[in-house]
C-alpha cells in the first residue's frame, strides 16, 4: 500500500489509510484530529474546510494520497491564532459544528488580507454554511480579529 | 414541599393533561433591570471548546473497538418487501452483523415513504458497511403512493391524531354577516428540512445490564425514557449521554431507527456500535417542517375591527406525525368574537414530519399576517394601526388573562423601523421597488415543571451546577451559569456547569418548545439560593451574627450593617473537604393564566419586476421573552431564527417528484440554506422586563419567536413595494412573476371604474 506523507500542523505523519480515502477521514478516522469536521461529505457546507499549502480546501472531497506532501493546517493547528479568540469574544458560534471551517476560512483570509472589506468576508465565508446564523457575528469576528 | 397537582402542559402548542409533583417556589424575582451578571453580556462557557474543535461531538466518537452502520431505505415512497436476503452481506469483509426485515420493529417490510428503513450492516469501517449494504438482495413490490394533501383529506386519510380539529368562538358566520369588507385568500407553504449540521446520530455500547447511548439530541430524558420503553428495560439501565450536539431545531426530540439499530447490532456483537445518518438520509428520514394550505377569511367593519376570522388548514403531515397548530395565530393573535378553524392532519406517502422551530406558527403567521394586510390595503388602514386596533389583551380562546404580554410596548418599539417607508418606497426606481412591511408574533415559550439543578460550592468558593440538561447550541450552558453566579454573588468565571449525561445530575428539560431557560433557570436559581442559604447559616455561626443580616455579594459575606466584609473563599475555607450541597426544583407555572411570548418584526425589501429577485435589505426585530438572561447570547438567537426565516421565505424548498413521490433536494447542492452573502441588516431589540407572574425569574424562551413573523414581515414589505400578493412559501422568482403578474391583471381590470379618493391618511 502506497504510503502518503503529510506535514500536518507541523508534524510528518506517514498515513496508512487505502487510496480513496479522504483527507477529511484520514485526519479523523486515522488521526483522530476530530475538530475537522463532515457535515456533507460532499463538498457542499464547508464544515471540512483545512489549509493545503496554505490555500483553504474541502478536506472532504480531496483524496488524501493526492496530496502527497503538502503542509496541511487544520482547526488543531490553529488553536493560538487570535481568531479563536474573536469568534468567542463575537459569539460567532452557537451549536460550534460549522465553527472549526469557519475558523480555517476565515484565517486563510486574513493571511491574505490582514483587514478584509465586508464583501471580502462574505465572500471568503460564503462557502461555509452555518444552520444557526451565526453570520452577522461571523461576520464581526472576522472584522475585528486583531483588537 | 412536594405537591401534587393536575394541570396541562404544553410542548410546541400541543397540550396534555398531566399528574405533575411540583416543588413550591419561594423566592422572590429580583427587581427588573440588568444585574451585575444576569442581564449583562456574557461570553459562551464552552465558546473556546466549541471554536479550537475541542468539544467532543456524538460525531467525533471513537470508542474503542467501535462498529459503523450502513442502513438499506427505501427508494421508494410506497413499496413493500417481498423478499430480502442479508446473508450475501454477511458474507463480506468487515462485517459483523447485519438485520432485515421484522429484526426489530424499526425495520418493517411496509415501507410507507421513502426512507424507511428495511435492513442494517455493520462493519469495521464505514466503507465495508456500505460495500455489504449493496450487497443485500430485495425483491420490492412497488405501489401507488398519495401524495396530494387536499386527496387525503377528501379521502379522510390522516394520520393518528389529525382527523379534522375544529375550534370555534362566537358565530363566525353572523361575523361575516356583520363585516364591510370580506378577505380571503389561499396561502401554501413548502415542506422545508432542518439540515442540523451534525447530522442524525448514535453511539450505542452495552455495558453489563446497561446501554448507554450517545446521541446527538435535544432530550437526554426523553431519549432515555423511549429507549427503557422500546427494549423494555428499567430507565436507569439506560445512561444517555451529549456532552455537544450540533444544532437540532425540532428535530432530534426523539431517538429515531438508528439508535434502535445501532443498539440492537451493539447487542448482537458485543462492541460498540454508531449509527450516523448520511446528509442525504438525514434529509430524507429525519424530518421536515410539514407543508401546508391554507385557506384564510378574514371579514372586518370599515374602521379595521375584526368581526370574523376562518380558515381550512392542511397539514401535509407525512406518514406519521402530528398535526402541528396551524391556525394557532388566527386563533391567538388578534381579539376577535367570531374564530372557526378547521385543521386536517394529512396522512401521506412521505417522510414524517418533525417539530421545526415553531412548527405551524411559522406557517400560519404567514397566512394569517399577509392576509390582514390584504385587508388594511382593502381599508386603506396602516397595518400597524390594524393591528393594534385589534388588540387582545387577554387570551381570547379561552378568557385567561395573559401571565405578561408586552406587544403593545414592541409595537411602539418597532415604530421608528416602520416609519422609514417612505424613505425606503422613495430608493424604488423603474425596476427595482422597495417597500417596508412588518407583522406580529405570538407563541409559547414559558417552558415548566419539571427540572431540577443541583449546586455544589467547594472550600475553593467555586461553584459546580450539575443537572442532566443538555445545550444544543443555544447557549443554556451560559445562562444557568449566570444565573447561579448572580444568586451566589460571585464572578462568572467561578461557576462551571456539568451538563450531559443523565446518569451524573437530574432531571433536565427538553431543549424545544423554548423552554429550556424557563424551565432550567428557575430550578438552578432555586438551588444557588439554597447554597447560599447554607452559607449563610455557617457564616452566622463563625461570626456570631444574624442569618437575616447577612448576604453574599461580589464574592464576599457581607453584614446588614457593613461591618463584616470577608471573602467568600475564607468563609468557605472551613470547610476544607466538605462540600455545600444546594438543590433546586422548577416550581409551577401561574394557575389560570396563559403564558406566551410576543414581538414584531419590520422588514425592507427590494424586487426587481423584472426578474423577479428578491432582497431582504434589512429586519428589525422587537420580541417581548420576559427577562432577558444573557443579551449577547439573545441577539444572536434572535438573529439566528431570522436568518432561518430569510432562508424559508426565499430558497428553501424539499421538492419531490411529483409522479413518484422521491425527494429531489436531498444534498446541500439542491437544497439552498441561506449563507453569510444572503444575510440582511438585523436590529434586535427586547422589551427585556420580568413575566411577574412567571417563576422566580420571570424570563420566558427565544428559541422560536425570532423565526414565526419572518416571511409574513417580507411578503408584506413586498405587498408594500409592487402591490403584488404573495401566496406561497418559498418566494420564489416564478411566485413573485406570478403575483406581479396577477396584481397587474387586477389592477387593469379596476382602472375603469377606479374613483380618485381622498389621498390615503399616512
Amino acid at each position: 500500500m502506497p504510503e502518503t506523507k503529510l506535514n500536518i500542523n507541523d508534524h510528518v505523519y506517514e498515513l496508512h489509510s487505502p487510496v480513496g480515502t479522504t483527507l477529511a477521514e484520514a485526519l479523523r478516522d486515522e488521526l483522530t484530529l476530530t475538530g475537522t469536521k463532515i457535515a456533507c461529505g460532499e463538498g457542499h457546507c464547508g464544515a471540512c474546510t483545512v489549509l493545503v499549502d496554505g490555500v483553504p480546501t474541502l478536506s472532504c472531497i480531496t483524496l488524501a494520497h493526492s496530496v502527497d506532501g503538502a503542509r496541511v493546517t487544520t482547526i488543531e493547528g490553529l488553536r493560538d491564532h487570535p481568531m479563536i479568540a474573536s469568534f468567542v469574544r463575537s459569539d460567532a458560534l452557537q451549536c460550534g459544528f460549522c465553527t472549526p471551517g469557519q475558523i480555517v476560512s476565515a484565517v486563510a483570509l486574513v493571511e491574505a488580507s490582514a483587514a478584509p472589506t465586508s464583501d471580502e468576508i462574505k465572500h471568503a465565508v460564503a462557502g461555509n454554511l452555518c444552520r444557526c446564523g451565526a453570520y452577522p457575528k461571523i461576520e464581526e469576528a472576522i472584522r475585528t480579529w486583531q483588537d | 414541599m412536594a405537591r401534587l397537582i393536575r394541570t396541562e402542559k404544553e410542548v410546541e402548542g400541543r397540550y396534555e393533561e398531566v399528574w405533575l409533583v411540583v416543588e413550591e417556589d419561594a423566592l422572590q424575582q429580583w427587581p427588573a433591570g440588568a444585574r451585575e451578571i444576569v442581564g449583562q453580556p456574557a461570553l459562551r462557557v464552552d465558546g473556546s471548546e466549541r471554536a479550537r474543535g475541542e468539544a467532543i461531538f456524538t460525531a467525533d466518537l471513537r470508542l474503542n473497538g467501535m462498529l459503523h452502520t450502513a442502513v438499506l431505505r427505501s427508494p421508494y415512497a410506497s413499496a413493500v418487501v417481498k423478499r430480502i436476503d442479508v446473508a450475501p452481506a454477511l458474507a463480506l469483509p468487515g462485517v459483523h452483523a447485519a438485520l432485515g426485515v421484522d429484526e426489530i420493529p424499526q425495520l418493517a417490510s411496509e415501507c410507507n415513504y421513502e426512507g424507511s428503513a428495511v435492513a442494517a450492516v455493520c462493519a469495521d469501517t464505514l466503507a465495508q458497511a456500505r460495500t455489504a449494504l449493496a450487497a443485500i438482495v430485495v425483491e420490492w413490490e412497488i405501489r401507488e403512493p398519495l401524495l396530494d394533501p387536499d386527496e387525503a383529506v377528501r379521502r379522510g386519510q390522516f394520520v393518528d391524531g389529525g382527523d379534522p380539529r375544529l375550534r370555534e368562538r362566537g358565530d363566525y358566520e353572523q361575523g361575516l354577516a356583520e363585516a364591510d369588507v370580506v378577505v380571503t385568500g389561499e396561502f401554501r407553504t413548502a415542506p422545508v428540512l432542518h439540515n442540523s449540521m451534525e447530522t442524525h446520530q448514535a453511539v450505542v455500547q452495552w455495558v453489563g445490564e446497561t446501554v448507554e447511548v450517545h446521541i446527538s439530541t435535544q432530550y437526554i430524558w426523553g431519549i432515555r425514557d423511549a429507549v427503557a420503553s422500546e427494549l423494555e428495560l428499567p430507565p436507569d439501565k439506560v445512561r444517555v449521554i451529549c456532552h455537544y450536539m450540533g444544532g437540532g431545531f425540532g428535530s432530534k426530540n426523539e431517538p429515531d431507527d438508528y439508535t434502535f439499530i445501532a443498539a440492537e447490532l451493539a447487542k448482537r456483537t458485543g462492541r460498540p456500535v454508531k449509527c450516523a445518518l448520511t446528509r442525504r438520509e438525514d434529509n430524507v428520514n429525519a424530518g421536515n417542517r410539514n407543508a401546508t394550505i391554507q385557506r384564510l377569511t378574514i371579514g372586518a367593519k370599515a374602521d379595521g375591527t375584526l368581526t370574523a376570522l376562518g380558515g381550512d388548514f392542511v397539514n401535509a403531515v407525512g406518514w406519521s406525525g402530528w398535526s402541528s397548530s396551524t391556525e394557532g395565530p388566527m386563533q391567538m393573535l388578534y381579539t376577535c368574537p367570531n374564530v372557526k378553524t378547521t385543521t386536517y392532519g394529512a396522512q401521506l406517502n412521505q417522510p414524517p414530519m418533525k417539530a421545526f422551530r415553531a412548527p405551524g406558527f411559522v406557517e400560519g403567521t404567514f397566512g394569517l399576517e399577509a392576509l390582514l394586510d390584504q385587508l388594511a390595503a382593502k381599508l386603506d388602514l396602516d397595518p400597524l394601526e390594524l393591528r393594534r386596533k385589534n388588540y387582545a389583551d387577554h387570551d381570547a380562546a379561552d378568557s385567561r388573562p395573559f401571565s405578561g404580554k408586552k406587544l403593545m410596548e414592541c409595537y411602539r418599539r418597532a415604530e421608528p423601523h416602520w416609519e422609514r417607508r417612505e424613505e425606503v418606497r422613495a430608493r424604488s426606481t423603474d425596476t427595482i421597488k422597495r417597500g417596508v412591511g412588518m407583522a406580529s408574533q405570538i407563541w409559547y415559550g414559558g417552558g415548566g415543571p419539571p427540572s431540577y439543578a443541583w449546586i455544589r460550592v467547594g472550600s475553593d468558593g467555586r461553584a459546580t451546577v450539575v443537572t442532566a440538561m443538555q445545550d444544543i447550541g443555544t447557549g443554556t450552558k451560559t445562562a444557568m451559569a449566570q444565573i447561579a453566579a448572580e444568586e451566589l454573588g460571585i464572578p462568572l468565571a467561578h461557576v462551571t456547569v456539568s451538563i450531559g449525561d443523565s446518569a451524573r445530575g437530574p432531571y433536565g428539560a427538553i431543549s424545544a418548545g423554548s423552554s429550556t431557560t424557563p424551565s432550567m433557570g428557575p430550578a438552578v436559581r432555586a438551588a444557588a439560593a439554597d447554597a447560599k442559604r447554607q452559607i449563610i447559616e455557617i457564616a452566622a455561626q463563625r461570626y456570631h451574627l444574624e442569618e437575616r443580616v447577612l448576604d453574599l455579594k461580589g464574592g464576599q459575606v457581607v453584614s446588614a450593617d457593613g461591618n463584616l466584609s470577608t471573602s467568600l473563599a475564607e468563609v468557605v475555607g472551613l470547610l476544607e473537604d466538605a462540600q455545600i450541597l444546594g438543590k433546586g426544583a422548577r416550581g409551577p407555572n401561574p394557575t389560570g393564566m396563559q403564558v406566551l411570548t410576543f414581538g414584531v418584526q419590520v422588514a425592507e425589501v427590494a424586487v426587481d419586476i423584472e426578474t423577479g429577485e428578491v432582497w431582504v435589505d434589512r429586519i428589525a426585530a422587537v420580541h417581548d421573552v420576559g427577562r432577558v438572561i444573557n443579551p449577547l447570547g439573545a441577539s444572536s438567537q434572535i438573529e439566528g431564527g431570522i436568518i432561518q426565516g430569510v432562508g424559508h421565505t426565499l430558497s428553501e424548498e424539499r421538492l419531490h417528484d411529483p409522479r413518484t413521490g422521491r425527494i429531489l433536494t436531498t444534498g446541500l447542492d439542491a437544497y439552498k440554506l441561506p449563507t453569510i452573502a444572503d444575510v440582511p441588516e438585523i436590529i434586535s431589540e427586547l422589551v427585556d422586563e420580568p413575566d411577574e407572574h412567571l417563576t422566580n425569574l420571570g424570563s420566558k424562551g427565544l428559541g422560536e419567536p425570532p423565526i414565526i413573523p419572518t416571511a409574513a414581515a417580507i411578503a408584506n414589505a413586498i405587498r408594500d413595494a409592487t402591490g403584488a400578493e404573495v401566496r406561497r412559501l418559498p418566494i420564489t422568482r416564478a411566485e413573485m412573476l406570478r403575483a406581479l403578474r396577477e396584481q397587474q391583471e387586477r389592477a387593469a381590470s379596476e382602472r375603469p371604474k377606479e374613483k380618485v379618493g381622498a389621498p390615503a391618511g399616512s
